[in-house]
């Protein structure tokens, strides 16, 4: 390797490691006939998702079952208020985050729906919250509804007894779909074949 | 898997660190190449393809970095694929490697993988805002702490176990020199006093952010008899898998993917495995939080539903237990995130052929490599042995 002489100019230079660049991309989105529908009725303060061929029911819709891909156009009104199903309270300031920690970030199943969606948990301390709290969602001002989830500020306990029973999506009877009980793997029976649309003892949402 | 033999005959890793402000991109893909091509005899020459993973390119803001490193890579007039499937690249790339071998196309294959995190902005990059839902995502952690919680209420599991799983790797990465987190002070009490970062997953139960790579050198079954004909075993590949499913499917297990089982079950029955407990002698699993540990042992048929914290508990997956899991020091020791599924699939070949050192299990015959990424949603698995399948 042969010698380099810095020149006299940089020589008390601090040396450079790294350069943060950050990057910044607009676009447009077009959300497509589900989603479209969805942000118009939550500008009505309505939670409107769709019915799978199966009978679930997804919110936010996406206009197809994710399995099948099978078309879900039928409408079906959900509940204001779920069950938290799982949560995390955030603790970790990082860059681009524009949330105040600490935040607790939920899984609420709403009523009626079998698709739990992730939202803010807010008017209890966060080392109160637990799985199986009923919560109920909390608007902005009407002149602030706008076609977007964030229109619900949070959501907030509802202060009915807890749901012990909630049904986790997937938790199939306390041992999980991708379990081996008695050491026997599960099939691809358990699941529809997207293909031919056999099997799916899980149709039913997990529930059997 | 094809018609042709294949096995694993070179492994080349990099000295993983925080920062490896010594090397460029190109720089650190070829100090693990070379190491794997060294391993293996081989030089550049020798190599028919080359295929290389990494996860998104996001990380580094690099779109496409295959196109760069083509050169560094030794590509020039052969072929060369880029493959992706977020964390679990490292195990996918392999396997897609081995399949060129499989299908009898090519001789030799070099496959690399790697990330460099101290150029890349991870937290960011996984926390990118949805359009019209609420900013709440906080990256892995943010995502993955839920579904932890859940496992613990299911299994009803003590609150101790993402400890001893932390406490076990660290102290196994304490035997890996090319470990990133080298931690002897590390105990119980330091880890149950770390920060929670992501309630209920701890600073200390979380994988570090490593600047890294691997390579492995794939041959046919000609190449790994001529290996084994000089006295350096081959790895023999006994089985590969993969498996994804849909994240957003309404009765998905997040917790215990059907996806990650049936990758599993598909893997074992290439490789005669009948009963994945006993036939098995060591596993490298990607755990980047703690708690994937008990998780994936219940996925992945090492235990009956809800039991997979015993195993932990019990030190059945201590490096002196029955079933060693994450020798290396595994993803909590050292997270170059494309890397990581190929590190667990290299330290599988590494067991196999005998060669892993300090964090060497005795006498193993067959070790089970896994990866997973996206939202728990992308699985890859591979089988090696000593003997030929």
């Amino acid at each position: 390797m042969p010698d380099i002489t810095l020149p006299e100019s940089l020589r008390d230079v601090e040396a450079v490691r790294s350069v943060r660049t950050p990057a910044q991309l607009d676009y447009q989105v077009v959300a497509g006939d589900a989603t479209t529908r969805f942000l118009r009725n939550i500008t009505k303060k309505r939670i409107v998702g769709q019915r799978a061929p199966g009978g679930r029911v997804y919110v936010p819709p996406r206009g197809a079952d994710p399995e099948l891909g099978q078309a879900t156009p039928i409408e079906v009104e959900v509940a204001q208020v779920g069950t938290v199903t799982s949560f995390c309270v955030v603790n970790l300031q990082f860059y681009g985050s524009g949330m105040e920690i600490p935040y607790t970030s939920a899984l609420i199943l709403l009523d009626g729906a079998d698709l739990s969606i992730m939202h803010l948990i807010q008017e209890i301390p966060a080392d109160q919250v637990r799985i199986g709290m009923r919560v109920e969602a909390v608007w902005r001002d009407d002149a602030d509804i706008e076609p977007t989830l964030e229109s619900i500020k949070w959501f907030r306990p509802t202060g009915e007894p807890d749901d012990v029973n909630v049904r986790i999506p997937g938790e199939k009877r306390g041992t999980g779909l991708g379990s081996w009980p008695g050491g026997v793997p599960p099939t691809e029976l358990v699941v529809r074949n997207p293909r031919t649309g056999l099997g799916g003892t899980a149709a039913d949402g997990g529930e059997d | 898997m094809g018609h042709e033999r294949v096995a694993v005959v070179g492994i080349g890793q990099t000295k993983h660190q925080a920062t490896r402000g010594d090397v460029s991109v190109a720089g650190l893909l070829r100090e693990a190449a070379q190491r794997a091509l060294a391993d293996a005899h081989m030089t550049w020459t020798d190599i028919d393809a080359v295929v290389i993973g990494k996860a998104p390119d996001f990380f580094e803001g690099v779109m496409m970095p295959e196109l760069f490193l083509a050169d560094a890579l030794g590509c020039t007039g052969k072929p060369m694929f880029r493959v992706h499937t977020a964390g679990s690249v490292g195990g996918s790339t392999a396997i897609v490697a081995s399949q060129l071998v499989a299908a009898g196309i090519h001789e030799r294959v070099l496959t690399v993988a790697f990330e460099k995190q101290s150029e890349s902005e991870a937290m960011w990059a996984l926390s990118l805002p949805m359009p019209f839902t609420p900013p709440l995502h906080a990256g892995a952690g943010g995502y993955f702490a839920p579904h932890i919680r859940s496992y613990i209420r299911r299994s009803k599991s003590p609150d101790h176990i993402g400890i001893l799983v932390a406490l076990k790797d660290r102290q196994n990465g304490l035997k890996n020199p090319y470990a990133h987190l080298h931690e002897p002070e590390i105990s119980f009490d330091s880890i149950k006093d770390s920060m929670m970062l992501w309630d209920p997953i701890r600073y200390a139960e979380t994988c570090p952010s490593s600047d890294g790579a691997c390579a492995l050198v794939l041959g046919s079954e000609k190449v790994a008899d001529d290996a084994a004909a000089e006295g350096r075993q081959p790895a023999w590949i006994q089985g590969t898998a993969m498996r994804s499913e849909p994240t957003l499917s309404a009765e998905r297990d997040t917790v215990l993917p059907l996806g990650g089982a049936l990758c599993a079950a598909d893997v074992y029955k290439q490789a005669g495995i009948t009963n994945p407990r006993k036939d098995v002698d060591c596993v490298e699993m990607y755990v980047p939080f703690s708690w994937f540990e008990p998780m994936w042992l219940e996925n992945l048929g090492f235990a009956e539903p809800g039991e997979g914290w015993k195993m932990t508990e019990d030190g059945a997956t201590a490096l002196d237990g029955d079933l060693p899991v994450n020798m290396s020091g595994g993803v909590l020791c050292t997270n170059p995130i494309g890397a990581s599924g190929m590190l667990r699939f290299g330290e599988t070949a590494m067991q196999v052929r005998g060669t892993a050192g300090d964090h060497q299990v005795d006498g193993v015959r067959k070790a089970v490599g896994h990866a997973y990424g996206g939202g728990s949603q992308f699985f890859a698995m591979w089988v090696v042995g000593s003997e030929k399948p």
